[in-house]
Order: C-alpha cells, then structure tokens, then sequence
C-alpha cells in the first residue's frame, strides 16, 4: 500500500449558489474501506457522483493514477472510469429492465475487454454471478424476477465485472429489509477480501457502517464535521453532530428509547448558512464563536479530525 | 367476498377491541394460477393499544391492513372478517366504507411524497379533507389545518400551509402525512413502514411524535415495519408474521427480551446495533422467503431455520399458547 489510491482535495459542487458539497479533502487507500456518514440532503451522494464526474465540480481535485480526473478528456477519463465502479440504492431502478441478468453482467466486458471471445465472456459471467451467491440458470431471467435482495447481488455483480480498484457504495442496503442487509453487507467485505477492491460505502445509518469500515467519514451540511479510524469514532466520537447520529440509531435493546437527541431539528439544506458552523442550531453546545466562523478540520489525534470551536471541551467532558 | 362466507363461522368479536382481525385470508388470482398472501390471519388492536407487525417484505403485513381499509387491488379476494369498532368492514361498498376509513380508521404509508398531491399547496390539502369527510366551511377548515400541523410539531406551521409538497424535506412530508390522518379523529391510526424511506434521526423523530400524539389523542396504532428496532420504541405487543401467517405473538418486552420463534430472535439479531461487540460479519437471515405462488408444505420457515427438524418439513406448526404469555407456530420453540 504505498500511497493514496484516491486523493480528494478541496473538492466543491455548487448549484447556482446552492453549495451542495464544500471543501471535502480526504484519502482512500488500495484495498481501504471509508464510511461515509450523513443525512439526506447532506451531500454524500453528491459527492460520490463528483467523484465519478457524474455531476461536474465546481473546484477541487481528485487525484486518481497520477491524473485529476475532474482534467481528464472524454477518452482518458473512459480508460480509468473502468477502474472505478459504482453500486446505486435502489437495485431494481439501476437494471435495465429489457436486459437480462446475463446481458447486463457482459456489458460491461463488451464496451472495456472487446477483445474477448463469447465463450470467454460467458464464463466469466457465470463465475461472476455465483460469486455473487445467485444460480447459474437465473442468468436468462430479468431483473423484475427478482427480489430487492437478490437485485442489489446482480448490480454489484455488475460492478464487480471488471475487478474495479475502487467501488463506491451509495446507501446499498438502505431499500433492503433488515434481514438482509447483512447478507449484502457481509458479500461486500468477501469480494473486497478476494478483490483487493478499496470502498467508499456510503449510509445514514452508524450502524451499518461499523461493520465494515476501517475509516469512518461524518458529513453535515456539504462539509465534512468528523474524520476518524473506525474505533476512535464509535469509542470517542466528539462532534455533536456524530453524538446525534449514534443516538438515533435503533435498538430494540433499548427500547422503549427516550425523545431523540434533537428531536424536531432538521437538517438545513446545504449551502444555506452563510456564516458560521452549519449545525450551530442544531447544536447543544454552540457558543458565540460558532456563529462568526465555520470550523475547520482539525487534527485531535493520529488519525481523528473533528471540525467544531468546541472540540476541546468536548473531548474532555 | 362477503364476510363470513360459506365454511366459517364467525368467531365472537371482542367487542372491546379497535380492530378485529379474524380468519383473514387474501389470495390474488394471476394467469399462472392463485398466489396467497395472506393465510389465516387472527389478531386484535385493543382500544389506545399499540401493535407492532414484524416480517420481511412479502410476509403479508401490509396486506392484512390493506385489505381492513379496503385497498386491495382488483384481482384479490379476502375472506374471513375484519371488524371495526364492533361493526363488519371487510367487503364493505366504498360509499359506507368511508363513513369510517379516513376519518376513524386512517392509514399512512412509507413513501410521503407520493401520498401527497404535487400540485396543491399543504394548506389546501389538510383543509379538503375536513371539507369532503365533515363539511366544513373552507374558513373553517383552513383553521383546523394550522392546528393540525401544530399537532404535529411542525415548525413555522403558517408558512407551511402556504408550501407545496416538494419544498418539505422527507420527515415534514410524513408530519404533514400524519397531520392529516389525524383530522378525523382517528382511534385507529394503520402506519405503514411510516419511517422506512428516513433517516435514522428523522426516523427517530418520527417514532417519538407518535408516541406522544397516542398518549395526546388516546388513539390505538398499527405500526407496520421490517425493522424490529423501529418496532421496539413505540409498541406494547409485536405480531411476527411470515409467509402470509402469524408465527408469534407477544407482549413487546417479552419478545425482545426473549423471541420463543426461531424467526423472531433472527430477525432481532439482525438489527444492526452500536451495543454488540462488532463482528467481523453482520449477522443476517439466510436465503430467501419461500415463493408465495409455492404450496405451502410443512413449516415455511424450516429451509432457513436452525432448529428445523424432520418433523417441520412435514407438519406445519399450528399458533399456539405458550405458558400464557406469548402465542408461537413452532414445533422447536425456544425456552423464556
């Protein structure tokens, strides 16, 4: 592992003058996993698509194979895309209705590896699909054939077609009944075992996120607020804003659960505050400060940032 | 699809209870043959009481409910009875089903956005429902609107009233939702996944609201989810269902602190949580609810059930008593 597989510098997407993604830097290492962490609206998918120039970016740098790709042409930018792959929430929505299973696996072959044989692209097809956990004759059926479950293994069999470097994850088992958002979860880190494959998964829920993240980033408002390894988070967490989010998640353990920690605040869109930290009203702890400037990143520990005025106080309290 | 029909008797109605549920059967008829969604399905919502149904997509939750409300798409057919306040619903002709659907009974449903209507400001679709189901003047009703979202702790409830669905963020879509489901007076409020398209911390405001307005409004809840944790927080007792049937009842501390069906303490385990050691793998349900066109031979859970036996694959496992505190269709229950 030498070096970063993915530097994110300073990367920013404004929508007129909606910012929906502000100054979000970080690295991703080969074979890393980064959870992502945020509400609707926060920007995490915004992000993910930037990355994948999917959507344009407004300013920033992401450093992939020695290239920006946010500088690369149509035809350089095609090249490493292939490297890069992406796996959506809604499983049925990212299928092609009118391909089946089959069709839609060798798709990808066929646009990037032209050079193989059908034999070639069969087998790999087929080795694909039971990698993935789905039977050999399902390969000729279509997707509305199948369940959610079963939906979100044929488009990460997809992803997975061309051994990307990367894959980014965008809320992957949030469409999915609870007893199997596990089973999505678990064949993720198995593929990522096999493959090498570094992850961006991204989610609302901590919980989710725990089991599979090395590193854990918390995005509020376009901005990241939290950067930690995955134990100094779920241990120490320090910004108020990832106090909430751990708080909220549910627990039948718990349960009946008191009112929730900031029961009736919403998240403002992002982009909206013109001034100081975003979450400030929101925030149990906000002081004077927090309404002049917004807080930057700041380095706590090895590897913990947290972007709050409070973060001293907080750490000890 | 008359209720009571030929073959079954009907059972005494607990006159006490909101909604009684008995001997529900819903079944669709497709080209390729009859598919059961609902298989003979018995259960009770006490007055103020709060259920809690549990099951994985295609166990027949919703199904139950959508037949009570008279919702079924058109190639259904629902047998057995449904009673409301003491009088028969199901099969009921819309003109005096809505007598109570909308106004004593009412529903909300997973996704906000499109229960709302794009084009009308919230204001106005609050107010028409007071209009249609009361008469009420427009005046009148605008009034009642703003209360309505105050109710339900919407903030800035007048500028609200003046904004379409789309400039609402998922969680007020759902308040508004709620605001008016409760118009009527509902003493029976059927909530379907309300929370399922949310955030976890909208989710967990969403829980909150509604345990407080039935406190508030002394109303009963149906809470229909997937999610035994979403479940947790607000119900007094949780029904299982899988496969179109019940495979356990009971009080909701007793279910989460000990499932007595296999299928509930998996469903339980698998709600991923902040307070179990971290594992290297999520714990998850094994492979997938049957095919609901199959016929239904033994029990249904056996194929993915750790303590399936022989026997399971053979006999299905009638609902049962189990020393009086819960009701469990298992052979192999587990021990309290």
């Amino acid at each position: 592992m030498s070096g970063a597989l993915l530097e994110v510098r300073d990367l920013c997407v404004r929508f007129g003058a909606f910012a929906a993604v502000e100054d979000v830097s970080f690295d991703l290492a080969a074979g890393e996993t980064v959870g992502l962490v945020g509400e609707s609206g926060c920007g995490k998918s915004t992000l993910a698509r930037a990355i994948l120039r999917l959507i344009p970016a407004s300013g920033g740098s992401v450093k992939w194979d020695g290239a920006d790709l946010l500088e690369l042409d149509a035809a350089a930018l095609r090249r490493r895309r292939r490297h890069v792959q992406m796996v959506f929430q809604d499983p049925l929505a990212s299928l092609d209705p009118r391909m089946t299973v089959g069709e839609s696996l060798a798709e990808p072959l066929e646009i990037f590896e032209p050079a193989l044989t059908k034999p070639e692209r069969r087998s790999r097809t087929l080795h694909m699909l039971e990698r993935v956990g789905l039977a050999a004759e399902m390969l000729h059926r279509y997707p509305h054939e199948f369940s959610g479950g079963q939906c979100q293994r044929i488009g990460i069999a997809r992803a997975m077609m061309l051994r990307p470097k990367l894959l980014i994850c965008d809320e992957p088992v949030s469409a999915l009944d609870v007893s199997i958002q596990g089973q999505i979860v678990n064949l993720l880190r198995d593929l990522q075992g096999e493959f090498g494959t570094a992850m961006l998964f991204i989610s609302h829920n901590l919980a989710v996120v725990r089991h599979l993240s090395h590193r854990v980033l918390v995005m509020y408002a376009g901005r990241l607020v939290e950067a930690a390894a995955r134990d100094a988070l779920f241990a120490a967490p320090v910004h108020p804003y990832t106090c909430a989010l751990l708080a909220a998640v549910p627990d039948p353990a718990r349960a009946p659960a008191g009112t929730a920690q900031d029961a009736f605040a919403e998240s403002p869109p992002a982009g909206r505050v013109r001034s100081g930290c975003a979450y400030r009203g929101r925030c149990a702890y906000a002081a004077a400060a927090c309404a002049l400037e917004a807080p930057g990143l700041e380095q706590i520990g090895a590897q913990h940032a947290v972007a709050c005025h409070r973060r001293r106080e907080l750490v000890y309290s | 699809m008359r209720p009571g029909g030929a073959g079954i008797s009907p059972p005494p109605a607990d006159a006490a209870a909101a909604l009684c549920v008995t001997n529900l059967e819903v079944s669709y008829a497709r080209p390729d043959g009859t598919v059961a969604a609902v298989r003979d399905v018995s259960l009770s919502v006490g007055p103020r009481e709060c259920i809690g149904i549990v099951g994985e997509s295609g166990s027949g939750k919703t199904q139950v409910f959508m037949a009570a409300m008279g919702l079924l798409a058109e190639n259904a057919r629902a047998r057995g009875s449904v009673r409301f306040e003491g009088a028969e619903i199901l099969g009921l002709a819309p003109h005096p089903l809505n007598r109570v659907r909308g106004s004593r009974l009412t529903m909300i449903f997973q996704d906000p956005m499109t229960s709302l209507t794009p084009h009308l400001k919230i204001g106005v679709q609050l107010a028409e429902v007071l209009v249609a189901h009361r008469g009420s003047s427009w005046r009148e009703a605008k009034r009642e609107a703003l209360e309505a979202l105050e109710r339900v702790r919407v903030p800035e409830p007048q500028r609200r009233l003046r904004q379409y669905p789309h400039e609402l963020s998922g969680g007020m879509r759902q308040r508004v939702m709620i605001a008016m489901s409760l118009l009527g007076r509902p003493s029976l409020l059927i909530a379907d996944e309300p929370t399922s398209a949310l955030d976890v911390t909208v989710q967990a405001q969403i829980i909150d609201l509604l345990r407080m307005l039935r406190v508030e409004l002394g109303m009963a809840v149906a809470l229909i989810s997937h999610d035994l944790g979403v479940v947790a927080g607000l119900a007094d007792r949780i029904v299982v269902m899988y496969a179109g049937r019940v495979v356990e009842s009971a009080r909701a501390g007793d279910l989460l602190r000990s499932a007595r069906h296999p299928y509930s303490a998996l469903l339980l385990q698998c709600v991923p949580n902040l307070r179990d050691a971290r594992l290297e793998r999520m714990p998850c349900l094994p492979g997938q609810p049957p095919d609901p066109a199959a016929p239904e031979r033994g029990c249904a859970f056996a194929p993915r059930c750790p303590r399936a036996s022989e026997r399971c694959a053979r006999e299905r496992p009638a609902l049962r008593d189990l020393d009086g505190a819960a009701q469990v269709a298992c052979h192999h229950p587990l021990s309290p």
